[in-house]
């Protein structure tokens, strides 16, 4: 077979000039701080609550999305009723619409005389310019990893040992939680961890409806450019990092995820 | 499994033969149905439609006129072009690479090929903002080339080729992942054929293996045009926000709302909300014409 030194060769290049070459950029930057200074800006208190925002935002979304995602999935593989092809299609919109059209479109939607901000207004609850809008855009945009990597796992499922678990006697309930989701955990751990890794990094669908107060609603991206914005590059550079790190360290963990949820099925 | 155990068997009871005053299982079942289907229905209203509705509603606020205007102002326009433009140069450079890629991965066996995989995955695992800087690290003022760029009067950040290399870099990814799991499954025999044959290595790309992954390179290239025409934190580090020359649709999006133009910052939003609903529509049909595209991901990882 011909091509190999061509093709191989080519994708190296482009890969290093593309993505390893800029990344590695960012983390050398990095190193002209010296530990003093980048441990003066990471833990700075603005820094710190907006890495805390991030992170922490990401994983409710997340935790939502799991149990919202596993609800949709279940219903799309399971059930039949009119107009399913037409929303397992629309599952996959926050992939597809921009995440700055996604952004203005939330914040319409939930500032106090929108569609939903009206009826939520009454109840006391605030969602635009507040961190509970983060959470919203992080869960509009995490949905479909969750939906997309339950999906198969469910379709695959063999429904002899459902029947076998109620011809033993067992309740729904009791099939749905030592049957049906011991097989399914797996997956469902991928999926939060895909959504997750999404949001803590989203950008344009949460600065619209976060409001940007520093030290309350300022996600960690907004931050990295609002130094940049001020020249500081190594403030910048410094936050960076520290992102960069722990969602290399959670692609990590998804990969070996993978690797056991894989060996656990029998090379499935 | 059960037919071993006789006994296991014997116990069964058919649901149907129950007493008619005991609970029929399959009511509570069609309840529990019925209720998973309305949860799953409201959430994705509240989440995935209700917003892609209020961007049309909010567009034509002002009415059919207003709509028009907007979209054809000439900064929109201005936006609209550049936008075309970046993805016409960055959805095919990725388009070359994920073909190359992907030969090299399921042609040929070598060491590292599950870390070049991984590397290929990691844009998606890097924040845009974050790629956006990378480059003014690279290209910027005070960045590594910054002097040499300048001492030519080549500009890279906040013009335009840093707009195209942002968007290279967030859409890295996605042609190769879609054609990696398609050219796996398909092996290489055709290829050895054509080769034995004595076709040259180009004559059997493009008379054999071309036709084979038409529609899964399709697919690949449909999701990265959605993603470099939409993305907006990337191109909003490198772009400089320059009107009319650096602006791409969704951070023009941006400028109108930011200066309370709401009508006119949907009506441009409609655009990308239009191109993101015939997105998803060829996607559909792409996954009706053949289904397994749509496990693309799923198969990657378990082959290789």
């Amino acid at each position: 077979m011909p091509g190999f030194g061509l093709t191989l060769g080519y994708t190296m290049l482009y890969l290093s000039l593309v993505v390893l070459i800029p990344l590695s950029a960012t983390f050398i930057r990095s190193l002209d701080l010296g530990f003093g200074h980048f441990w003066t800006v990471v833990s700075a208190p603005r820094v710190l609550a907006s890495l805390r925002l991030s992170f922490g935002a990401a994983l409710l979304a997340a935790g939502v999305n799991s149990v919202f995602g596993l609800v949709i999935a279940w219903v799309l593989v399971r059930y039949a009723f009119p107009g399913k092809r037409l929303i397992d299609a629309m599952v996959d919109l926050p992939f597809a619409l921009p995440t700055a059209v996604a952004g203005i479109a939330l914040t319409a939607l939930y500032t106090p005389n929108g569609w939903l901000g009206r009826l939520l207004l009454p109840l006391g609850i605030e969602v635009a310019f507040k961190p509970l809008g983060v959470v919203i855009a992080l869960i509009f945009i995490g949905l479909p990893f969750v939906v997309r990597t339950l999906q198969p796992v469910l379709e695959e499922l063999d429904r002899d040992v459902e029947q076998a678990a109620a011809t033993l006697g067992a309740s729904e309930r009791q099939t749905f939680t030592r049957v049906i989701l011991p097989a399914l955990w797996p997956a469902s751990l991928t999926g939060f961890a895909l959504a997750f890794a999404r949001a803590v990094g989203e950008y344009g669908s949460v600065i619209f409806i976060a409001g940007n107060m520093p030290m309350r609603s300022e996600i960690a991206p907004l931050l990295i450019i609002t130094k940049l914005e001020q020249y500081d590059y190594a403030g910048a550079t410094a936050i960076a990092v520290v992102m960069l790190v722990l969602s290399f360290a959670l692609m990590l963990g998804i990969n070996a995820l993978q690797g056991w949820a894989v060996t656990r099925h029998g090379g499935r | 499994m059960t037919a071993s155990e006789p006994g296991v068997v014997a116990n069964y009871t058919i649901p149907a033969v129950r007493p008619a005053s005991g609970p029929d299982p399959r009511q509570g079942f069609r309840w529990s149905r019925l209720g998973l289907i309305l949860v799953a229905l409201a959430f994705l209203t509240v989440f995935l439609l209700l917003p892609l509705v209020v961007v049309f509603a909010q567009g034509l606020s002002k009415g059919v006129s207003a709509y028009l205007k907007a979209i054809t102002d000439p900064m929109a326009w201005a936006s609209i072009k550049l936008t075309l433009w970046v993805a016409a140069i960055a959805v095919p450079t990725n388009v070359v690479f994920g073909v190359a890629a992907a030969w090299a991965i399921t042609k040929f066996e070598f060491r590292g090929k599950s870390a070049l995989i991984t590397l290929i995955d990691l844009p998606f695992a890097v924040s845009p903002v974050i790629a956006g800087l990378a480059y003014i690290l690279l290209f910027g003022a005070r960045g590594w080339f910054g002097p040499y760029l300048q001492e030519h009067d080549i500009h890279v950040v906040f013009a335009v080729p840093g707009i195209v290399l942002a968007t290279v870099f967030v859409t890295f990814p996605f042609v190769a992942r879609e054609l990696i799991p398609v050219m796996q499954a398909l092996g290489k025999e055709d290829e050895e054929t054509a080769l034995s044959l004595g076709a040259g290595g180009f004559q059997t790309f493009w008379h054999v293996t071309l036709p084979n992954i038409r529609w899964g390179l399709l697919y690949g290239v449909l999701l990265c045009n959605a993603r470099a025409m939409g993305e907006f934190g990337a191109v909003s580090v490198v772009s400089g926000h320059i009107r009319g020359l650096t602006n791409t649709m969704p951070l023009h999006v941006e400028i109108l709302y930011n200066e309370y133009n709401y009508a006119a910052a949907f009506a441009v939003a409609s655009l990308l909300a239009l191109l993101a609903l015939l997105t998803l529509a060829g996607k559909s049909i792409l996954e009706w014409r053949q289904p397994e595209l749509r496990d693309g991901a799923r198969l990657l990882r378990e082959r290789l």
